[in-house]
């Protein structure tokens, strides 16, 4: 978390304690909260490029997913019976993936996954072909900003402008692309765009779905009839300060991290390759495709796993692919959608940069990544 | 030492781990996914791994502060134990999974596994007790899982660290609670852990198909009964055999023998299994002794020990029983003690 938004959650909250014990001050405690919000609202659309009306403020980024996915698929049936293909491409993160699945096991959608290429990239011409089968039959379009795997960064203002072709709402999860490139709400044409608090430097249990105002969608939470009624429950308003600063923050700060993270991912590629020549980097080979602070290999002949432990043990913190809910390790269903074999998605790992992360990190990797892979060879071929 | 611990989700893994830690060693959490996960992406819950076992081993390595991982050896047990459960069966057996689950599991691929990656042994929370190479009975004659650690290797059991063999079930849960391990509580795990309702006589059914034969009195020679499948029957079985003949004598009968080529089950009184004398299979030694020896002997899970003879008998034993054991049922291990230590194991044939 970054240390100013540290210090917005910690003076809001203490604010609202101080406030909510005392209750001659509740109606103005009440007040100061919902003043906490709406700045917060006004900070992140401003932030964002979007209408502060058009910020609609959630639990985390999963719920932001599925609010988009699910509501806007309801409101779109709900108008017209026949809308009821969803267009998704085939390596989103799980929040929208699965929300997808749900629609389709219990909702009567039909889904059409959108493929990628070998970098992980949805090119404009697979969603126009889509689009064209039936333009009349689909519900909308969701392909995310970035992904959070690979890196890749996607055409979205391209893909948007198809799905507006047809008059298809366009959502994009851009979790991972905040603060890490430049992200424009109004330039980019999407028409709702999914972030999180902790993954731009703000807390945890917060995020945010920017929805355009004529963008239909039915709320997942009955209630209160809070966020213009689209997402009812008292939110979180020193949470949601934090995000707004974290935010503001971020987006300021993003051009500056870019250059220096992408400086150390080349670094940190070009050194893993010279160490383990046979490791291949999965995901686009020109960093300019991919966020500033990803870098993904696979280590044939070895298990992600092994070698996970084996660097977690020498302090190096990495990631294998996703892990089912008893937390084994499952091939990435991004890499096999990319064309990956089965043994080398398992065989991968990825190494992610922040604004924490210095140039003795990637040297305290390279000095232990040799030795791990060779040991974690010798572990698998047994 | 750099020690790998197995949890399993369970109070005694747990308080092992526990000790291990406690001990001074540098330990790290493991919790093995065994059963059969969904091919595909996730979806929920529906048919993956243990998950609450895997959430409880994940909250033990939390409070004691050690790394965990999730090793996948689902397609290992599958091969190792469950098919191998099924073909023994098959072939008029009863196989102890647990023993084989060891044997090729947890002594062998995640011992291989934890010493390739630079562990010096791997801990776990069975009931015996092992130093210098020695396995002897637990404290707890109750919970003493000798019998299924028997089978391992000298090899594998100086790669083995069992904490729990001085401590009885009490103790270990005792030891639990005061260390605020949520466990302390879970009760203990069932028999087969991969026949999760217990009627393994479904589960055969479900693998083996139907496989209709006669049920046949021993001493009168006559078919006394049909059954689906011989392998839903184990040597020393009393109930569930659905005979439509009564028995001469009105005296209860018990399953002899189970021949699965002929899908012939033989019945008779409960005095026909009484055996003095038994013969076993690839003999493993972990204290290698002279024979003929005099030492006792242990021819099933929590069965009773009986003092014996043991004789060359070609590359196996003969073994002369001072008692008659009742219900030697093929496939078991029949595993030597001298008091309370291990000496050997051999498959009953």
């Amino acid at each position: 978390m970054l240390p100013e938004a540290v210090d917005t959650v910690t003076a809001a909250l203490r604010d609202a304690l101080s406030a909510a014990g005392n209750a001659s001050s509740l109606h103005s405690a009440g007040r100061r909260a919902r003043r906490v919000v709406e700045e917060s609202r006004e900070q992140l659309a401003a932030a964002l490029g979007a209408r502060p009306s058009e910020v609609v403020f959630t639990g985390s980024g999963t719920e932001s997913d599925n609010l988009a996915v699910k509501g806007i698929w309801w409101a779109r049936r709900a108008a017209d019976p026949r809308r009821r293909r969803i267009l998704a491409s085939a390596v989103e993160h799980h929040a929208v993936l699965d929300a997808v699945e749900w629609l389709v096991a219990h909702e009567g959608a039909v889904v059409q996954w959108l493929e990628v290429d070998g970098e992980g990239r949805v090119h404009p011409a697979v969603l126009e072909a889509a689009l064209a089968r039936d333009p009349s039959d689909v519900a909308l379009v969701t392909v995310m900003w970035a992904n959070n795997e690979v890196g890749t960064l996607q055409p979205v203002r391209a893909l948007a402008d198809l799905a507006h072709e047809h008059d298809v709402p366009f959502h994009t999860d851009a979790v991972q692309a905040v603060g890490q490139v430049p992200v424009d709400v109004a330039a980019s044409g999407v028409d709702a765009l999914t972030l999180a608090g902790h993954k731009l430097g703000g807390p945890l249990g917060v995020g945010a779905l920017v929805l355009g105002r004529d963008v239909a969608c039915v709320p997942l939470l009955h209630g209160g009839g809070q966020e213009r009624d689209v997402r009812s429950g008292t939110l979180d308003a020193p949470a949601v300060a934090g995000l707004a600063t974290a935010a503001a923050l971020a987006v300021v700060r993003q051009e500056e991290l870019h250059a220096r993270l992408s400086g150390l991912r080349d670094d940190l590629v070009r050194r893993v390759r010279e160490a383990v020549p046979e490791a291949v980097l999965n995901g686009p080979a020109d960093g300019r495709d991919r966020l500033p602070g990803n870098a993904h290999f696979s280590f044939p002949g070895c298990e992600g796993d092994s070698l996970l432990l084996l660097l977690d043990a020498r302090g190096v913190e990495v990631s294998t692919g996703s892990a089912c809910s008893a937390g084994v390790a499952r091939p990435s269903h991004v890499l096999l959608a990319m064309g990956a074999a089965e043994d080398d998605a398992r065989s991968s790992l990825r190494f992610s940069l922040g604004h924490t992360s210095t140039a003795a990190d990637v040297d305290a990797l390279l000095e232990v990544l040799p030795a791990a892979v060779e040991r974690a060879r010798r572990a698998a071929v047994r | 030492m750099r020690l790998l611990a197995a949890l399993s989700g369970g109070v005694d893994s747990a308080v092992a781990a526990a000790l291990a830690v406690e001990a001074g060693h540098d330990v790290t959490g493991v919790h093995l996914a065994l059963s059969q996960a969904p091919a595909t992406l996730r979806t929920g819950s529906r048919g993956c791994c243990s998950k609450e076992d895997a959430h409880d081993a994940r909250r033990v390595a939390d409070v004691l502060e050690m790394p965990f991982y999730v090793w996948d050896l689902a397609d290992r047990f599958r091969a190792d134990v469950i098919d191998d459960f099924v073909a023994e069966y098959a072939a008029g057996r009863t196989p102890n999974p647990c023993l084989r689950c060891n044997e090729k599991i947890k002594f062998a691929a995640v011992l291989d596994r934890a010493l390739a990656l630079g562990f010096d042994a791997v801990v776990t929370g069975h009931h015996a007790r092992l130093s210098d190479g020695v396995l002897r009975r637990s404290v707890d004659l109750a919970k003493d899982q000798s019998y299924v650690l028997a089978v391992l290797t000298p090899e594998q059991l100086a790669g083995t660290v069992l904490p729990l063999g001085g401590l009885t079930k009490d103790e270990v849960r005792a030891h639990a609670a005061a260390r605020g391990l949520a466990v302390a509580d879970k009760p203990d795990s069932s028999d087969v852990c991969f026949i999760a309702d217990g009627d393994t006589a479904g589960f055969l059914r479900e693998r083996l198909g139907a496989q209709p034969g006669p049920v046949v009195d021993a001493l009168t020679g006559a078919v006394v009964g049909r059954h689906d499948g011989a392998y839903a029957y184990t040597v020393g079985q009393r109930r569930g055999l659905a005979l439509s003949v009564p028995a001469a004598d009105g005296r209860p009968r018990y399953v002899l023998s189970v021949e699965p080529v002929s899908r012939t089950v033989t019945v008779g009184p409960g005095s026909a299994l009484d055996v003095t004398t038994v013969r076993a299979d690839r003999p493993l030694w972990l204290d290698e002794r002279p024979l003929p020896l005099a030492c006792s002997v242990q021819l099933r899970a929590h069965g009773a020990v009986h003092e014996c003879v043991v004789e060359a008998d070609g590359d196996g034993w003969r073994l002369e029983l001072a008692t008659p054991a009742r219900g030697v049922a093929p496939g078991q291990a029949a595993v030597l003690y001298d008091s309370d230590r291990v000496l050997a194991s051999a498959t009953l044939a």
